[in-house]
């Protein structure tokens, strides 16, 4: 017989891109896919279920159901609209319930459980890479990485009490894809990108097939543990910024943060106080561990992914076919026609 | 001057410029229209004409012989023959398109010299790879290609005219492989990590990577340039990445205690903090270069720091040197003092097992070695040398 795995998080497309994979995955009899709101696509074999994750509606749904598998991947960062007490409520409490009816069943076997690399935070005093066993550097924390932070200690806690259970923490690395809607792809699309001034953070995307992939390898291994997952490379934001060909904006450290609320309420982009730390700070982690023990390898490096989404989007001002026409043009007045193709890097 | 030639002298009544040629020249033809040939004749002298070449100002009668054209000059003059009207000899009323290409031709010989073409061509794509983001850099942010012909060429002239770097015992950084550069750290501002970096780079052939405090980090501007130039902070699980990666690493273990110390206590080195940088040495077996920097200690001459300042400011002090703030920005200028930077012996680190990394007797056992090193060859370069400035 096979898996029968309830994913929460399903209206959004992510979450529904992967229910659907799953539901044609082999050894997958069933996907339940919950969510508050309907899905915005199709869903396929998936069936629906719509249920707030805090109701107790929840815990009959996986014990009638029998299910064996649960993907937890509906831990979000407030959205444009709602507000950060909000977004707790359902992050945390909504977890909580989760993990509550979930230990009340006796036919669960897994738990995967789709976190951030936002967990580590951003400060001046991070190390460059991140491995799974660091954690944040600044204690307490604020908004989601406080959020998410308190989620991976209570899936941690249902770890130790339901030890037969194997439990998965993915922390992923901001995805990227085209057509994705996320926070950091609405951050990329600005006509004039914000910066912090005098800081370039470094970053790492991971493509969004690979974001749904890892989430499949993980659900149907039988690896645990608690894995970074991001692609190969780092990136600077003023390189990031750079390859789209669209101006930056360097604003004040003070400045952003008030300029970030004022777009948040005007709905153009997402700047709560943890993402202007991180366009400080930037933030790296170290992935050996998902290539080596999880056995995951991503498809695509930072760079690829970040150059696939650049190209779904419409290029900047100052885009490389521009920065190439002035180059060739240049050349071509000075020194007759040449194909600036074929010039050699400098110095040789 | 020796040999003297004949030379004709004047212009024989006609106009232009002293060729001695029947013939005057194009620019002198140029120069007396037809309208004003009875004004030239009246008054044969012309003005002084002002050397398009920038030799000075010489009077034509007076017979001097101009200075050969060069071929530049005489291409823009064939193109361009000078407007006979003042009209058109107005700035706006253009400068052809192939004058200015004459001019950006020579321009380019001037500053890339005989193989201008290629050179100009890879300079561009130079411009175009960095200003469409198309380069790499490591997982610390370190931009080797902005390093290498930016912050060093910026860098090793300071090094090697301002303060005149003496390198010792360059055959102690290891060619290949990981290593662990430990200095004494002086100067107010850390320029001594910026000298030993380039040293190593020029002499050595390798990238220096420095470990920073989270100061540096926190600092606009400082934070940015710290990690495209390769710094990264100064903490354990860093520190033994880079060098299980094979990179030299630098530590200045004294950290802002050395820095920041007031100058009647040059040269004396402080406490080595609490021996990190040995135990990551260990942990990952690679050898540990002394190194001392004699110079350092006098760019700016610590006198004073207002603490009360610097505490508003969350930073360790706030320098009071004899040049500044009195002299404002000129007092940011360093001194010009003789440095010498030596590389010791490479300590030794890979007979011991990883386990004794935790051991604290003997990583202070060998912080003790290290720093007791460093300050017998600063004492022994200081003997040395025959004075600050030299």
């Amino acid at each position: 017989m096979g898996r029968v795995v309830l994913v929460t998080g399903v209206a959004r497309d992510l979450g529904r891109r992967f229910a659907r994979q799953l539901a044609a995955a082999p050894d997958v009899d069933r996907v339940i896919g919950v969510d508050v709101q309907p899905p915005r696509g199709d869903l396929g074999a998936v069936s629906f279920v719509r249920a707030d994750i805090r109701n107790p509606v929840i815990a009959k749904v996986i014990m009638r159901e029998h299910v064996d598998t649960v993907v937890h991947m509906s831990v979000l960062p407030s959205s444009g609209s709602g507000s950060s007490s909000a977004a707790k409520e359902l992050n945390v409490i909504g977890t909580m319930q989760l993990l509550a009816a979930c230990q009340q069943s006796p036919d669960l076997e897994h738990f995967v459980l789709k976190s951030s690399t936002s967990v580590y935070g951003s400060s001046n005093r991070d190390p460059a890479m991140f491995t799974e066993d660091m954690a944040a550097k600044r204690v307490g924390g604020f908004g989601f990485v406080k959020d998410i932070n308190e989620v991976e200690s209570y899936v941690r806690g249902f770890a130790r009490r339901r030890p037969d259970v194997r439990t998965t923490t993915l922390r992923t690395a901001n995805a990227l894809g085209p057509g994705l809607n996320t926070p950091t792809a609405a951050y990329f699309k600005l006509p004039v990108i914000p910066t912090v001034l005098g800081f370039d953070p470094r970053m790492q995307f991971l493509n969004d097939t690979d974001l749904i992939d890892v989430l499949e390898h993980a659900t149907l291994t039988d690896i645990g543990g608690t894995f970074n997952v991001a692609g190969d490379g780092v990136m600077m934001l003023s390189q990031a910024i750079r390859r789209l060909g669209r101006p930056a904006l360097p604003l004040p450290g003070f400045a952003v943060g008030p300029l970030g609320s004022a777009m948040r309420q005007a709905r153009v982009a997402d700047f709560s106080r943890e993402q202007v730390a991180f366009l400080a700070y930037g933030r790296g982690v170290d992935t050996t561990r998902m290539r080596e023990v999880l056995g995951f390898k991503p498809s695509r490096t930072t760079e690829q992914a970040f150059g696939e989404f650049a190209a779904s989007i419409e290029p900047g001002v100052v885009s490389e076919r521009r920065v190439r026409a002035a180059e060739n043009a240049l050349v071509g007045a000075l020194g007759g026609n040449r194909d600036t193709t074929t010039s050699g890097e400098l110095h040789g | 001057m020796g040999d003297a030639e004949i030379i004709p002298i004047g212009t024989r009544g006609k106009p232009g410029r002293g060729t001695g040629s029947a013939k005057p020249s194009s620019s002198a033809r140029g120069l007396a229209p037809k309208a004003a040939t009875k004004t030239a004749t009246k008054n044969p002298t012309p003005k002084p004409l002002i050397d398009p070449i920038g030799q000075g100002v010489f009077d034509a009668p007076s017979g001097q012989v101009p200075a050969p054209r060069t071929p530049a000059e005489e291409v823009a003059r064939a193109v361009h023959p000078a407007g006979a009207r003042t009209a058109e000899r107005q700035p706006t009323a253009g400068i052809p398109a192939v004058d200015w290409l004459a001019g950006f031709t020579s321009a380019a010989v001037e500053v890339f010299g005989a193989d201008w073409e290629p050179r100009l061509a890879a300079f561009l794509a130079f411009l175009r790879r960095r200003l469409t983001g198309d380069y790499t850099v490591d997982e610390y942010g370190f931009d080797a290609e902005i390093t290498q012909y930016f912050f060093m060429a910026a860098i090793r002239p300071v090094a090697e005219k301002w303060f005149r770097i003496e390198v010792r015992g360059v055959e102690n950084i290891p060619s290949t492989g990981g290593a662990l550069v430990v200095s004494n750290h002086s100067g107010t501002i850390p320029v001594d990590g910026l000298m030993t970096a380039v040293t190593i780079h020029d002499h050595a052939h390798r990238f220096l990577r420095p470990l920073g405090a989270d100061l540096v980090f926190r600092m606009p501007v400082v934070s940015e340039i710290a990690r495209k130039g390769g710094v990264t902070l100064a903490c354990n699980e860093d520190a033994e990445r880079m060098l299980k990666n094979g990179e030299i690493v630098g530590v200045w273990p004294e950290g802002f205690k050395g820095i920041g110390k007031p100058y009647s206590e040059r040269y004396k080195l402080q406490r080595f903090g609490r021996g990190g940088f040995v135990s990551a040495a260990i942990r990952t077996g690679v050898p540990i270069v002394p190194t001392s920097v004699v110079g350092a200690e006098e760019i700016y001459p610590l006198v004073g720091n207002i603490p009360s300042l610097a505490r508003l400011l969350g930073v360790p002090y706030i320098p009071i040197t004899p040049f500044f703030p009195l002299l404002g920005p000129l007092g940011l200028v360093p001194l010009p003092s003789k440095w010498i930077i030596e590389f010791g012996e490479p300590i030794r680190t890979d007979e011991y097992d990883a386990g004794s990394a935790d051991d604290p007797m003997l990583v202070f056992n060998v912080t003790d070695q290290v720093r007791e090193t460093i300050q017998q060859t600063l004492y022994g370069l200081l003997m040395q040398r025959k004075s600050v400035f030299g």
